[in-house]
């Protein structure tokens, strides 16, 4: 028998066999160790941590559940709490950013939009005039908005008929999709002074603004290559038959882009489930997330890693239950985007 | 009767009605901080008796951080460049020397195309030149974080990739693989950097006896910078391999098939299979999932900010990190500065990289 010889045309030889499934097999413990570690941990009594690796339940160490009791029962409130905030948070977000980034998404792919040049001059000249106003002379904010706004409509409307160069679909798709590029870092001082000015600071309302807005860019991307590659027949001939532009896109649109749709809202529902930078600036106590909860069982005493191996263990299985549920649109949905490219 | 006129007004403006959702959550949140940002990035902040006073002192921010008292922490500390710089300069001037001389061969030259490259090609030199002169001294946040995206993603890139084909195969338990590979995306990067500092115990952690076998049993990585860098670029890479591998995986399986079978039938190697119709067809997928990764990974923090918290010193600050601390501070006018520093690194890089590599490779499909 020939071991490095394939037995047929597109078969592996078994040499070859044996050596990928040995770098499978090699990624799948690198893949599981950690997390194998986070729940033994979880049941192991902080001396069991100290004195040295203790591998195995049962045989190395005798598994308590006192962390968990903590967890669930002495710490109770102040674990479902932010528990709850994470999940309301996460949830609304994702619907809120996959809802508006999907519509801008579709209009993009469909309607050709020419904004022109000189309008979005004067709306960011009015915009920075509002800002200095408000900073310089401590107007009040809702009424340096609201007089900028009128400011812009007038001036917009003064100048319609004057020539100016127009922009089109492929710079705004651009201009929103740069904006994940933007690192929250920079933004995150001024919206924290915005939602305190609004009285809005450690609410949950914060967190699923500033979520919403981070992510609507991956939304928009992912779902614009999707929309695009979804042929446009039925739509016209909906169109003709009258249907409007909403009914089409409930009726029509939605359902065949449903595969992107759930893989994109997986996707954003992770990246906001596990956010910690813009939670550690936004919230304090009362819209407190899981991520900033397990960075806080990092107290004086040193790291409290049983509790903290708990909190992890908690916050991966829904996800891990959600994306099982899910499995069969990731393949095909969060990636149809990207292939089109 | 009003309900219709409405309905009929809703549809004849339904384009902006469509995109307004999204322009105006931006303009809220991105742009009109950005611009406050800019004005906080000139300004000094100050706690005051009764209240903050905010003055604006120019670029004195920005100042400080390229040639003042916040040098050392923002690019460094200079030093002779030891070898590995030149080898590194080398390397980065001879790319770019290349490319520039295929751009100007290829003989598709514009105004903005010029303008564009020399921008690009001065910023990535000078960053390389920094890179290599802070290299035997102490490098600052701005190399550290260069180091964490260009390693770490290079190194996600290969892994993924590579186990991505090898899932592509035909073998049995790709839908077992698929799941597995795809877990860690899944923990919280609090989560992944604690896991690590776990890990990486030496004295009882799990690998405690290779450690003590080695005679590294009293080995502190977390006080030596470059273990501490290596250790954050491990925790990064095992985080998002996984995102790179479902991606290129799926790239890899919707190839068409009967190229590669009559390949093989005509006796062609899988290295040459690869090498002439799998990565070709794949490439354009690949430029643009190292494009989002190159995006998130400038935006790290959680994992430097917990697994070392930013220490040895300031060795394993990222950016972000160097901002936020800044803020902890009260100093909102140096963070802010160091926010727009790194904006405009990771603007300029990611701007580059599509033009220069991602945009091309779909043309060359086409």
């Amino acid at each position: 028998m020939r071991i490095f010889e394939p037995k047929a045309v597109g078969t592996m030889a078994p040499a070859t066999k044996l050596v990928v499934y040995g770098i499978l097999g090699l990624w799948t413990l690198i893949v599981l160790f950690p997390l194998y570690w986070v729940l033994i941990t979880s049941f192991k009594l902080p001396i069991h941590v100290f004195d040295g690796p203790n591998y195995l339940p049962f045989i190395d160490f005798l598994p308590s559940l006192h962390a968990w009791r903590y967890i669930f029962f002495d710490l109770g409130r102040d674990t479902f709490r932010p528990y709850g905030n994470s999940l309301i948070v996460a949830a609304t977000s994702t619907a809120l950013a996959v809802t508006a980034g999907a519509l801008a998404a579709y209009a993009l792919s469909r309607i050709e939009f020419r904004p022109r040049l000189l309008s979005i001059g004067v709306f960011l000249l009015v915009m920075s005039a509002a800002i200095v106003a408000v900073a310089l002379s401590g107007a009040d904010w809702r009424i340096a908005a609201a007089s900028g706004v009128a400011l812009f409509v007038l001036a917009a409307r003064a100048t319609r008929r004057l020539p100016s160069p127009q922009l089109g679909n492929a710079e705004i798709l651009f201009w929103m999709i740069s904006q994940r590029i933007l690192p929250p870092v920079v933004t995150v001082v001024p919206i924290y002074v915005m939602l305190q000015q609004a009285g809005l600071l450690d609410t949950r309302t914060a967190l699923v603004l500033t979520y919403t807005t981070v992510n609507l860019p991956i939304v928009v991307w992912l779902m614009y290559d999707f929309f695009i590659s979804i042929p446009r027949e039925l739509e016209e001939s909906a169109a003709i038959d009258g249907a409007s532009r909403f009914r089409i896109f409930r009726e029509i649109v939605l359902p065949l882009a449903k595969p992107g749709l759930v893989a994109t809202a997986l996707l954003v529902f992770i990246l906001a489930w596990n956010e910690y930078l813009l939670a550690l600036f936004l919230s304090t106590v009362k819209a407190q997330t899981i991520p900033l909860l397990v960075a806080a069982q990092n107290a004086t005493r040193g790291p409290q890693w049983w509790y903290m191996s708990v909190l992890i263990t908690i916050m991966i299985l829904p996800v891990i239950a959600l994306t099982i549920l899910l499995q069969r649109f990731i393949a095909k949905g969060l990636l149809l985007g990207a292939l089109k490219g | 009767m009003k309900t219709a006129r409405l309905a009929e007004w809703m549809d004849r403006h339904s384009g902006p009605i469509f995109v307004l959702p999204a322009v105006l959550l931006i303009l809220a949140f991105s742009i009109f901080p950005l611009v406050i940002s800019a004005w906080l990035a000139l300004s000094q902040f100050r706690l005051g008796i009764g209240g903050y006073e905010i003055r604006f002192v120019g670029l004195l921010n920005f100042k400080k951080l390229l040639t003042g008292s916040q040098q050392f922490h923002f690019l460094g500390t200079f030093a002779e460049i030891p070898l590995l710089g030149w080898l590194i300069v080398a390397l980065v001037f001879g790319t770019l020397a290349v490319a520039a001389g295929r751009y100007v061969t290829l003989g598709r030259v514009s105004v903005i195309g010029v303008v564009g490259r020399l921008i690009s090609f001065t910023l990535i030199g000078a960053l390389a030149v920094l890179f290599a002169t802070t290299l035997g001294g102490q490098i600052g946040s701005l190399s550290t974080t260069l180091f964490y995206v260009i390693v770490g993603v290079t190194l996600q890139f290969l892994v993924g990739t590579g186990l991505a084909f090898l899932c592509a195969q035909n073998i049995r338990g790709r839908s077992f693989f698929r799941l597995v590979f795809f877990v860690p995306l899944m923990v919280t990067p609090v989560g992944t950097a604690y896991t690590f500092r776990m890990l990486a115990d030496t004295t009882v952690g799990p690998f405690a006896p290779i450690w003590g076998w080695l005679g590294l049993g009293n080995f502190a990585w977390a006080a030596d910078p470059w273990t501490a860098r290596l250790v954050i670029v491990l925790g990064d890479s095992w985080q998002w391999i996984p995102f790179i591998f479902i991606v290129m995986l799926a790239a890899f399986e919707s190839q068409p098939r009967d190229q590669v079978e009559a390949a093989q039938v005509d006796g062609a190697s899988t290295f040459q299979i690869f090498r002439d119709i799998t990565w070709p067809s794949v490439a354009p997928v690949a430029a643009t999932v190292v494009l989002i990764r190159v995006i998130e990974a400038f935006k790290i923090v959680d994992l430097p900010n917990v697994l070392t918290n930013g220490g040895p010193g300031i060795a394993t600050e990222s950016l972000t990190l160097h901002a936020f601390i800044e803020w902890r501070a009260l100093n909102l006018g140096g963070s802010a500065a160091i926010a727009y520093l790194l904006l405009f690194v990771a603007t300029v890089l990611c701007v580059s990289f599509v033009n220069m590599i991602v945009v091309p490779m779909r043309r060359s499909r086409q």
